[in-house]
């Protein structure tokens, strides 16, 4: 009896088990369905306005751009300047580029940025105006991202939704033509044009897309397209029948025209001008983030945050260098000589008599630049300046009465000179000396960007200089051009005195004065190292001419824009050593070529658009490929 | 003990190698297929590394095309695996345009490879040079040549402008050139007679002799036409 009592008590309890057990897993929603604790999910992250910056924050980052202050590399890919740099000697060995060389297709990030969108068009437990303006950013993002590929590939496939496969076995509806060229540049215009009233406009806002970096891209993108327009009939070559590549002459107007209706809209901004002394002005716009008011839209960097950068470090005189390293852009001798004379005047730099039987002699290494655009100061480490409070000694040796030179092969090198009893330095601890990396193989370093906080060129601390993306300097000079090309000339000269006069350029340009190598020749020389110049020289179909593959000296016509310029040269100053002769201590200069420059750069016309990968052309029937290829 | 297992790690290793042989074993390509760019037999001379013509072979599972560069003389050699290519000179290369092929119907030559193999391409140049004399004279080293002008009518094009190149080495273009002299096209006179002069500057190390030929730039065609290379002695 007591048997079966325990028996059924032993029963029950497993029932009662069984019973409350199934109660439990019969909540599938509770028991299958848990919050992942790692990551955050879309609806938790569209109620939150300061989770919607972060992801926002992600598309910011991956803002496309080709030649930046991180990837200063690139700028010594062209004639501005040589690479002191054992790695990127390559770039001087090459007699071309390659055809798929700054290409950029990237409809991974454009599909993240449709998500972000279509997302928040649903979010409805954000705030209207503060959803509005996320949404506007996402758009000037997107649009930016299509603005880099129509400049590097042409037309592209214009996909404004996030596509989804459906595992068919036929992707054919995924797979989008390329639209026309001008497609492209007309979507980036329209987005702006819908986005400006709804992003703030406030000029105190940098890092973020306000009205004023709206306007600044549409007059860009309204620029590159009336210039393709109106110079893309000198290169028949560079089109496709179906319009992907090429613009119709006929729209070139039109696209002036709205450079300068988003000019009229611009307000706020104004020059930089904080600094008496113009070159240090010029520098110092773009180190000074105290409300510059010049600066429209950057990626900024901060100290201490992880986001900083080794411009400094990479690029810093060698001498007095924070690190065992720096130097790794050389401004060329080409670029060097581009900056006008003080009467607007070009010249190539005076180191030989007229008659070439001598050299000229100068005092100070410094000198030779005298009277010069003080831009180039704002630009370039010259020898005999300072960065750091230290000199940047650059001097290549020493120069006899007999012609000898007397010079070392490292930095700051010791040697005998004739009459002198002790061994002394012979050439600048910057060098500089032929194929020894990171001295200053052309006799120059850059110096804008370059950050004077001390510090800067340390690898544990780096440098929080941001990276300006569009500033009111290119926006007149792009109102300028718009101008001169539709024969607004005395425009055109009000929009490049206010510029020039800014650069410490004592007389302006009469209306007369303006021309096309104006034009060409004041963007080379006030926006040389931000990224600008393959995209202009590609959108006025110059990059041909003047990169045309051949071994021609440094032109003596700096002025010209049509001169072929394919080979960085450099200028070494030497020190003469003649005691009890006049010139004794004196400064004479010679042209150089680096020794690593072995080749001329060929622009191939199929370089004016990238190529477009075997992988993609495969994968999708429908695109065409670019002209050339 | 020790020997026994040094046995096995030979053997160990000696199967390794004897299966690494077995997989990974593609036969190498080994079929030569060479030839120039010729105009009624007379190759076409050009620059170094400015050329390219693409093979094409159906049937795998992309389209990647084959690329032959064409030397400075017209020449082009490559060594390819037997199969049917598609022969397609892409039509903005060279200074000539390519010609229709009976069997296609297009430019597309079509290539059955099966062994060595070598093959002419005639293409239709937009100029030829004839009669190019080179001499040295002093310090100058003098060109005279005559231009034909081979594509007349609708597609004819202008000469640019004709280049005498001088060059250390074997490879004469403007690249390599150590001097050169130019003649805009609107400057000659007598295309059948041109005479171009350039002087020869100071080489390092010192050499007796240079290489020389004279170049033409068709009005927008990129690649430039030259003729044979010639060697002179100082």
């Amino acid at each position: 009896m007591i048997k079966i009592i325990s028996d059924m008590k032993n029963s029950l309890l497993i029932m009662i088990l069984l019973l409350l057990f199934l109660g439990v897993a019969c909540n599938d929603d509770d028991f299958l369905n848990k919050d992942p604790r790692n990551i955050l999910l879309d609806k938790q992250v569209w109620e939150s306005e300061g989770l919607v910056l972060a992801v926002l924050a992600d598309l910011y980052g991956r803002y496309p751009d080709y030649q930046t202050i991180e990837n200063w590399s690139e700028f010594t890919n062209f004639d501005e300047a040589f690479a002191s740099s054992f790695g990127s000697y390559g770039r001087h060995h090459n007699q071309d580029w390659s055809y798929f060389d700054w290409g950029y297709w990237d409809y991974g990030f454009i599909r993240e940025i449709n998500l972000f969108i279509s997302k928040g068009e649903e979010a409805v437990r954000l705030s209207e105006d503060v959803r509005e303006r996320f949404l506007a950013e996402a758009r000037f993002l997107r649009a930016a991202v299509y603005f880099e590929m129509v400049k590097r590939m042409g037309g592209v496939p214009l996909i404004l939704e996030s596509l989804t496969y459906d595992y068919s076995g036929d992707p054919s509806y995924l797979q989008y033509p390329r639209v026309k060229e001008h497609k492209i540049y007309d979507f980036v215009i329209s987005e702006m044009q819908a986005i400006k009233d709804i992003l703030p406009d406030d000029p105190s806002v940098k890092a973020r897309a306000t009205k004023g970096a709206a306007l600044a891209m549409t007059m860009r993108a309204a620029l590159y397209a009336g210039s393709i327009a109106k110079y893309g009939a000198t290169t028949p070559d560079v089109s496709l029948p179906g319009g992907e590549v090429g613009i119709p002459a006929t729209m070139a107007a039109d696209y002036y025209q709205t450079v300068l209706d988003a000019f009229s809209e611009m307000s706020g901004y104004a020059l930089y001008d904080r600094n008496p002394d113009p070159g240090d002005n010029f520098a110092n716009l773009f180190l000074d983030k105290n409300n510059n008011p010049e600066v429209i839209f950057v990626e900024d960097f901060k100290l201490q945050s992880g986001k900083t950068h080794g411009f400094t470090i990479s690029n810093q005189p060698r001498y007095q260098s924070e690190e065992q390293e720096g130097g790794r852009i050389n401004p060329s001798l080409n670029l060097v000589q581009s900056f006008e004379l003080l009467d607007n005047t070009f010249a190539p730099l005076p180191i030989r008599t007229t008659d070439d039987l001598d050299y000229l002699y100068y005092d100070e290494p410094t000198d030779l630049f005298e009277n010069r655009d003080p831009r180039l100061r704002g630009t370039v480490l010259l020898p005999g300046t300072r960065f750091k409070e230290t000199d940047v000694e650059i001097w290549a040796g020493y120069l006899l009465s007999d012609n000898t030179v007397i010079t070392g092969d490292q930095f700051g090198a010791k040697a005998s000179l004739p009459g002198v009893e002790e061994d002394v330095q012979v050439v600048g601890f910057s060098g500089p000396i032929d194929n020894l990396e990171f001295s200053a193989q052309t006799g120059f370093y850059i110096r804008k960007y370059l950050d004077p906080t001390p510090g800067s060129g340390q690898r544990g601390v780096q440098s929080e200089v941001w990276w300006v993306r569009y500033r009111y300097g290119e926006v007149l000079l792009n109102a300028a051009e718009a101008a001169f090309e539709l024969g607004m000339v005395d425009i055109a000269a009000g929009y490049m005195n206010q510029v020039r006069s800014r650069a410490g350029m004592p007389t302006g340009l009469t209306p007369g004065e303006i021309t096309f190598d104006r034009i060409v020749h004041e963007r080379k020389v006030e926006l040389a190292f931000e990224g600008h110049q393959l995209w202009d020289m590609k959108r006025w179909r110059l990059a041909h001419i003047v990169w045309d593959g051949s071994s021609e000296p440094l032109t003596n016509d700096p002025g010209n824009a049509m001169e072929p310029s394919t080979r960085p040269f450099g200028l070494w100053p030497y020190k003469i050593h003649a005691p009890g002769e006049s010139n004794h201590g004196k400064w004479v200069f010679k042209e150089v070529l680096p020794s690593q420059v072995t080749n001329p750069d060929r622009f191939r016309l199929g370089n004016y658009y990238s190529g477009i990968g075997d992988d993609l052309l495969n994968r999708n029937p429908k695109l065409v490929r670019n002209p050339n290829h | 003990m020790k020997s026994k297992f040094k046995n096995l790690m030979l053997s160990v290793f000696g199967l390794v190698v004897m299966a690494s042989c077995e997989f990974d074993d593609f036969k190498e390509p080994g079929s030569i297929f060479e030839g120039r760019i010729v105009y009624q037999g007379q190759p076409i001379g050009i620059a170094y590394n400015e050329v390219e013509f693409q093979l094409w072979e159906s049937g795998w599972e992309q389209e990647i095309p084959i690329t032959v560069t064409v030397s400075q003389e017209g020449g082009f050699s490559t060594v390819l695996f037997d199969a049917e290519y598609r022969l397609v000179i892409p039509s903005h290369q060279g200074p000539f345009i390519t010609l229709q092929n009976q069997e296609t119907n297009s430019d597309t030559i079509l290539v059955s490879l099966n062994g060595n193999r070598t093959l002419d391409i005639e293409v239709l140049p937009y100029y030829m040079i004839s009669n190019p004399q080179f001499n040295a004279s002093g310090n100058d080293v003098n060109a005279s040549f005559g231009l034909d002008q081979i594509i007349t009518g609708a597609d004819q094009r202008n000469v640019e402008r004709v280049n005498l190149y001088i060059s250390k080495t074997y490879f004469v273009d403007a690249k390599t050139s150590i001097s050169s002299v130019e003649l805009g096209g609107g400057d000659i006179t007598d295309l059948s007679d041109i005479d171009l002069s350039t002087g020869i500057p100071e080489m390092t190390p010192d050499q007796s002799y240079v290489y020389a030929r004279v170049g033409v730039k068709i009005d927008g065609v990129e690649d430039m036409m030259f003729s044979p290379i010639q060697r002179i002695d100082i």
